[in-house]
């Protein structure tokens, strides 16, 4: 069966691999056997290689050097294109975090190959499902140059188990001065939560102008706990500073797939819907019945926030 | 410093867009065209760099001839001249393709820095300093909040999940900006009436040395198959609050089994 190469997205210091990495090996199946790859610092691969190897990783790929993680994006790109030409893989699927497109955009030059951002579904053929336009129109689309390159879109794909040999082989790394030209001097950490990421979590509250405050967010965060969900926000949210831009969606922030979310003063306007409107099931929570965001919404509640979601809240925590 | 400041024309976020079924590519009949919003933060970083430091700001585009409108809006905000790369045959060129005219125009400016929105809101790839920075071996900062240049050098600090990344490179380099970036100014009347009379210099692939069959839709890397609009939501339901909404909203997500 042709091989496809899958690389792993990899949580910070050692946090093991992200979701988006077993979805995208559930992806990959569809076009031959998965390979994993596995990018970074010395010793990164001995925490996750089973995982891999659980979802279908028949090889994992070690490609681990300092100078992987000490210059943003070209080593990456520079390692994959290196596997490329010597495996010829069917594919390459890498998840689609802004890096993962940037490795996506390099490799396709590297390797003379298109490539398709945003894939939301992989079918055997090579064809490629994307949501264009705020989600509002679906597309069918195939690379027709060199080697397909797919970056997959976080929670669009269920990852399953497929049990697979996950053989580990070493890649030398010699990274050339071309791709160390941009130093990460430093991550910095500025927000840490214990609430789900806001892309992983299968329930995301979200509020927007209409919580009026940032302490006000306080009945935002209070759902979300309620229901084990990550906090989102709306762009008028994030401008007005009721909450940080890191937890923005939309267009121009995030973009989520959950099992329920929940979309509270906020009004629906196109460029938020963008980033959730393939949610399953939407719940809108507006005191103007004339809010857009009604259109989306399976269930909705017309009222004041102030009140019908402290008092949800409760009602929540009473039932556990 | 000269920077050159790459602006892309695309159909307003905000109003309905649609591919046109001849073809699959964009409609730019089917909405306004507007500039990428995003690249207003690139502009207005590269005007106030330009106010500290000196030196003159370039506009590039590569994009029909109602791109002109955008072009326009760069030059009245501020930047001093551009560059509008205008060929039938570029029609329906992918980002790969896109990419080669950029670095082909490049190739015929001098710069110091090149800066870019960290996304076209049209496709939404984010991917255009990557791929520029391929081609032309530049040092890619992408995803910016701050930038700070001193002494040849580029500082920026890339917005990442819950905190930045914080990068460095030499110049000249190709850096794109997030909108938490800065507030783009408004154009004055000003600045409005000045646009009219600043150089805007067209160029076709002949004047880049790209072959024309290298672009557009016919040898793109990838292509659209097919399109179709998202199947429409059943009809929800919508409750008034009246003592009850939190009530009917919990029953609601019990009936789902998620409480
Ligand atoms: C290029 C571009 C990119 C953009 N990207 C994004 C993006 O990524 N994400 C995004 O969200 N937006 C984005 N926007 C902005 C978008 O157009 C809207 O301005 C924004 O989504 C509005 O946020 P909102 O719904 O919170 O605010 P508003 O539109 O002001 O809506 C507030 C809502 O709260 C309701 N409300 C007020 N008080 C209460 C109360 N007490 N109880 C209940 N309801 C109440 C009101 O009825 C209203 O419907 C973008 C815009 C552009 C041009
Ligand atoms: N045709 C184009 N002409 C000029 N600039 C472009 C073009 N396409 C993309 N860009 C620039 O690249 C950035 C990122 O675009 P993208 O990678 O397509 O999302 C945009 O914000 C623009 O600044």
């Amino acid at each position: 069966m042709a091989e496809v190469l899958v690389l792993a997205e990899l949580n910070p210091a050692g946090g093991g691999v992200r979701k988006t990495t077993l979805e995208a090996l559930t992806a990959a199946r569809a076009l031959g056997e998965p390979s994993a790859v596995v990018l970074g610092a010395p010793g990164t691969a001995a925490g996750v290689k089973d995982v891999l190897a659980e979802y279908g990783a028949a090889t994992v790929y070690v490609a681990e050097s300092e100078d992987v993680e000490a210059y943003l994006v070209a080593p990456k790109a520079e390692v994959l294109a290196q596997l490329v030409s010597e495996k010829s893989p069917a594919a390459v699927v890498i998840p689609s975090s802004p890096e993962g497109k940037e490795i996506a955009a390099r490799l396709a030059i590297k390797t003379g190959s298109g490539f398709l951002t945003d894939v939301t579904e992989i079918a055997s053929d090579g064809t490629a499902t994307q949501a264009a336009f705020a989600g509002a129109t679906i597309v069918h689309s195939q690379v027709t140059v060199g080697t397909p390159i797919y970056t997959l879109r976080g929670n669009s794909v269920t990852p399953e188990p497929a049990p697979a040999a996950g053989a580990e082989q070493t890649v030398d790394v010699a990274v050339s001065d071309a791709a160390k030209q941009v130093r990460v001097v430093e991550r910095v950490v500025e927000q840490k939560s214990n609430r789900p990421e806001l892309t992983e979590a299968s329930i995301v509250v979200s509020g927007g102008r209409g919580v009026a405050s940032a302490e006000n967010f306080s009945i935002i965060e209070g759902l979300a706990d309620s229901l084990g969900a990550a906090v989102g926000a709306s762009r008028a949210a994030v401008d007005s500073g009721f909450y940080p831009h890191s937890f923005q969606v939309g267009q121009t922030g995030k973009t989520v797939s959950p099992q329920l979310y929940v979309a509270v003063g906020i009004s629906g306007a196109i460029q938020h819907r963008a980033g959730m409107q393939t949610s399953k099931t939407i719940v809108a929570i507006n005191k103007d019945p004339e809010a857009p965001i009604f259109e989306l919404a399976d269930f909705g509640v017309i009222g004041d926030l102030n009140t019908v979601v402290p008092a949800a809240t409760e009602q929540i925590n009473a039932r556990k | 410093m000269n920077i050159v400041v790459l602006v892309k024309q695309v159909p307003d976020s905000g109003s309905e867009r649609k591919l046109d079924p001849a073809d699959n590519t964009v409609d730019r009949a089917a909405a306004d065209n507007v500039i990428n919003e995003m690249d207003e933060y690139a502009i207005e970083e590269a005007l106030t760099l330009k106010e500290a430091q000196g030196g003159e700001v370039t506009v590039l585009t590569v994009g029909p001839e109602s791109a002109t409108d955008a072009i326009r809006k760069a030059l009245s905000m501020g930047a001093d001249k551009a560059v509008h790369v205008i060929d039938d045959a570029i029609h329906g060129s992918c980002a790969v393709q896109t990419s080669a005219v950029l670095a082909a125009a490049l190739g015929q400016m001098e710069y110091d820095l090149v800066m870019c929105g960290a996304e076209a809101t049209d496709a939404q790839l984010s991917v255009m300093p990557a791929l520029l920075a391929e081609r032309l071996g530049l040092p890619q900062l992408s995803g910016a909040r701050k930038v700070t240049i001193e002494g040849g050098t580029a500082k920026v600090e890339r917005q990442t999940d819950g905190g930045f990344w914080a990068l460095e490179a030499p110049l000249p380099a190709i850096i794109s900006t997030w909108d938490t970036i800065n507030e783009p100014r408004y154009p004055s009347f000003k600045g409005i009436m000045a646009a009219k009379k600043k150089p805007v210099e067209t160029k076709t692939l002949a004047d880049l040395g790209v072959d024309a069959g290298s672009v557009g839709l016919a040898s793109a890397t990838s292509k659209v198959l097919d399109f179709a609009g998202r199947p429409p939501k059943g009809e929800g339901v919508k409750v008034t609050d009246e003592g009850d909404g939190a009530q009917k909203f919990v029953d609601y997500l019990a009936g789902q089994k998620i409480v």
